[in-house]
């Protein structure tokens, strides 16, 4: 970890577990002895509304909100609110997508959000994190937690492996363990 | 010992240090967390905790148990304040016996919230009791105890007052391990002459209280929740308090500047000793605060003597919350320092907004297309639940919307003054808040609405808390289950109908003759919500 300060943004819709994400980050921040700040949002924005988390951490966090331009990661679990991201993204921001739409009317299509997004100079990996864990665990609802292994094996946030792992037994229920673990590792396996 | 705690959850971990014995208040956004999480080991900790029917009837809760002796804790978000304003006066006179500390969640930018940008910091100035004002989870913690601290000093209620950044805001927090207690039994000493107001005795309470308050500002003026941070002689400074606080020094650290800090931790009463000290000598002060100006306000009227320049709302909005960017651009224009700064406001916004919409099995969705279709000339007047969602599209059905019971409020008043049917959409929750008030009002007086209950068997927006409906309480306790239909027939209602919204039928078929009837009448629209189906789903295969 360098001395720069790390600046993460979660988003998607409500109910995709943006904020259990967000408290494993955190928590494996924590692990690593880092100072780490983040700020969620609850309740009316979560009625299948946009849903965006900050979370920052190193040596010394202040505010826990992302200034515009600073991340240095997006995850967004769903494309559209990833392309709405990039409208306030700075050029070094990278972007983990779970190729996954939540429509509504008016909204655009998936080719289109695709199109768009590939127009960004930013760079971006689109995973099926939804489509591999609901063929693979049968369980969409640790999407998320495929895009934090994803992220770990790819090397986006500098955290070690064996802190996300600490982090997950320390926060996730002893029932859902074993299914979450399986979630983060199946990503290292592709 | 250290982990990385909610703002809200550090707030319990401040009272369960504090040795909290009562706790009350009612469910809302951002402070739901506080009951919840109090109300799950409760019975472990040796603590009374419930959700009251509304914040007035949760803090008289609380005044019974300071004057019984226990510890309190009540807590609601912003709106909160209002409804229990009425009973928190008389507490500012008698004070209380046994300490209690009222949390208050603001909701600045209204993430989670509908009615107003509330900033409930103004109380301060009509109860005159001490309010708190933290920045982060650990703040949340600490001044939850000082709190306490303060209460228990100068007998007086203390509201520990929070906004939506702090409250869902994270970080590796300080705590103490508090062993399980057995509850503690509190005794009631009679003492009409302190717990009772009426004239003469309320004008010498008032007295009592200012004399109170003049040993609170001393005890504020050498409070470490006070202080001030950054180099000492510079003829500029900042003042801050809450979340505004940290944003400051994020931009002090991203401009490269070391410039003096006086960080309020008391929003009231101030530490003015403190703040004219720091106002001395300097040319420019910027007042870092959200929504409405109180601070700089009263700064302002400090520093009249001197020639200093107060900056703050010239240079931040008043209208939504506030970021480190805000204050850079603020600081940028006081120190005229150039700075590259994105401005959101000048994206063009190209990408569809997504608006909050009913889950997917969701009861509404049964119910809005109904009436819409029955009722397309209807006045329908909304209320506070997901059953806002009424107003969105695809519904696009919500003429009002104001506070918790206002549906029923408002159309009668519009049946009164007009020819035109109207309709009030209430959910079962806010029917037990407030909505029978409102319910009497208009039987009382001959009106004629139509009423519809959306009971969906839980006070669900604010996240599935218990109410009179359904039988249970906040510790999971067996208790009386109201019945809406019940409550409507002894408050005069003749026409009434429970139904499952699904029958689409038997739902129109009442619909229209309801709305022909010259008196008010409720349809009770009986169907579970469907996250809450799901969960006890889940609940039972797991068992
Ligand atoms: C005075 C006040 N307290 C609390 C809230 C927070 N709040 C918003 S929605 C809601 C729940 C309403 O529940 P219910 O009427 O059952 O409707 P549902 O969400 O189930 O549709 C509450 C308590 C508020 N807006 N105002």
């Amino acid at each position: 970890m360098t001395n720069k300060n790390f600046n993460i943004i979660i988003n998607g819709v409500g109910g995709q577990g943006i904020i259990t994400l967000l408290t494993l980050i955190a928590e494996a921040a924590f692990v690593e002895g880092l100072d780490v700040k983040s700020s969620e949002l609850h309740g009316l924005s979560q009625r299948g509304g946009s849903v965006g988390t900050h979370l920052r951490f190193g040596k010394k966090i202040y505010s826990p909100l992302v200034p515009i331009g600073k991340a240095d990661l997006i995850i967004s679990m769903e494309m559209l609110e990833a392309l709405r991201e990039t409208e306030k993204s700075g050029k070094n921001t990278k972007f983990l997508i779970n190729e996954y739409t939540s429509p509504f009317q008016g909204t655009l299509s998936k080719e289109e959000i695709k199109k768009q997004l590939g127009a960004e100079k930013n760079e971006m990996h689109i995973v099926p994190a939804s489509e591999i864990c609901k063929e693979k665990l049968g369980k969409e609802v640790v999407s998320g937690i495929y895009l934090l292994g994803w992220a770990s094996a790819k090397n986006l946030i500098p955290i070690k492996k064996e802190s996300f792992l600490q982090a997950i037994k320390n926060s996730i229920p002893e029932k859902y363990l074993e299914l979450n673990i399986k979630a983060f590792n199946l990503a290292y396996d592709v | 010992m250290k982990k990385v705690l909610l703002g809200n959850d550090a707030v319990v971990q401040g009272a369960l240090e504090a040795g909290v014995d009562f706790v009350s208040g009612y469910p809302g956004c951002p402070s739901a967390e506080i009951g919840d999480n109090l109300g799950k080991i409760a019975k472990e900790k040796g603590i009374y905790a419930e959700w009251s029917t509304n914040e007035k009837t949760g803090l008289e809760a609380a005044i019974g148990a300071s004057f019984s002796g226990l510890k309190s804790l009540v807590n609601m978000k912003s709106f909160g304040i209002n409804v229990c304003a009425d009973s928190l006066l008389p507490l500012a006179y008698t004070g209380t016996k046994a300490p209690m500390v009222i949390f208050v969640g603001d909701d600045p930018s209204c993430h989670s919230s509908a009615q107003s940008e509330q900033d409930s910091r103004g109380y301060a100035y009509l109860f005159q009791i001490p309010v708190l004002d933290p920045s982060d989870p650990q703040e949340c913690l600490d001044f939850t105890k000082l709190g306490f601290e303060i209460s228990e000093k100068f007998n007086i209620p203390v509201i520990l007052r929070s906004t939506t950044r702090v409250a869902h805001q994270r970080m590796p927090v300080e705590f103490a391990e508090v062993k399980n207690k057995t509850k503690k039994i509190g005794e009631f000493i009679k003492n009409p002459r302190q717990f009772s107001t009426m004239p003469p005795r309320t004008m010498e309470m008032k007295k009592e209280l200012l004399e109170k308050l003049e040993k609170i500002r001393d005890f504020a003026e050498k409070n470490k929740i006070n202080k001030i941070i950054g180099k000492k002689n510079n003829k500029f400074g900042i003042i801050a308090s809450g979340i505004s606080y940290l944003h400051v020094l994020d931009a002090l650290e991203t401009m490269g500047l070391d410039i003096p800090v006086l960080k309020l931790g008391f929003f009231y009463p101030l530490p003015e000793k403190l703040i004219s000290s720091f106002i001395k000598g300097k040319k420019k002060i910027l007042v870092a605060e959200e929504m409405n100006p109180y601070l700089e306000k009263e700064i302002t009227r400090l520093a009249k003597d001197s020639k200093v320049e107060i900056h703050g709302k010239d240079l931040l909005p008043e209208v939504g919350e506030l970021n480190a960017d805000k204050i850079v651009f603020a600081l940028s224009k006081i120190l005229k320092i150039k700075t590259k700064l994105l401005k959101i406001e000048n994206f063009k916004l190209k990408i569809p907004r997504r608006t909050a919409r009913l889950c997917e099995g969701c009861p509404y969705w049964y119910i809005f297309p109904t009436l819409k279709r029955m009722a397309p000339d209807a006045i329908f007047t909304g209320d506070i639940g997901c059953n806002m969602i009424a107003g969105f599209s695809p519904h696009n059905m919500q003429d009002t919307l104001f506070s918790m019971g206002a549906s029923i409020g408002i159309a009668h008043g519009v049946s009164k003054s007009t020819k035109q049917k109207t309709v009030a959409m209430m959910g079962d929750g806010t029917f037990f808040h407030s909505g029978i008030a409102g319910l009497i009002n208009a039987v009382y007086n001959k009106s004629s609405p139509l009423m519809v209950i959306l009971d969906n068997r839980i006070t669900a927006m604010t996240g599935h808390q218990a109410n009179p409906g359904m039988g249970k309480t906040l510790i999971k306790e067996e208790t009386e289950e109201l019945e809406i239909e019940g409550i409507a027939r002894s408050c005069g209602v003749k026409h009434i109908k429970v139904l499952d919204p699904i029958n689409i039928k038997e739902f129109e078929e009442t619909i229209r003759e309801f709305l022909n009837k010259e008196e008010i009448s409720l349809i009770v629209c009986k169907r579970i919500c469907a996250l809450l189906a799901k969960r006890q789903k889940a609940d039972r295969h797991d068992q």
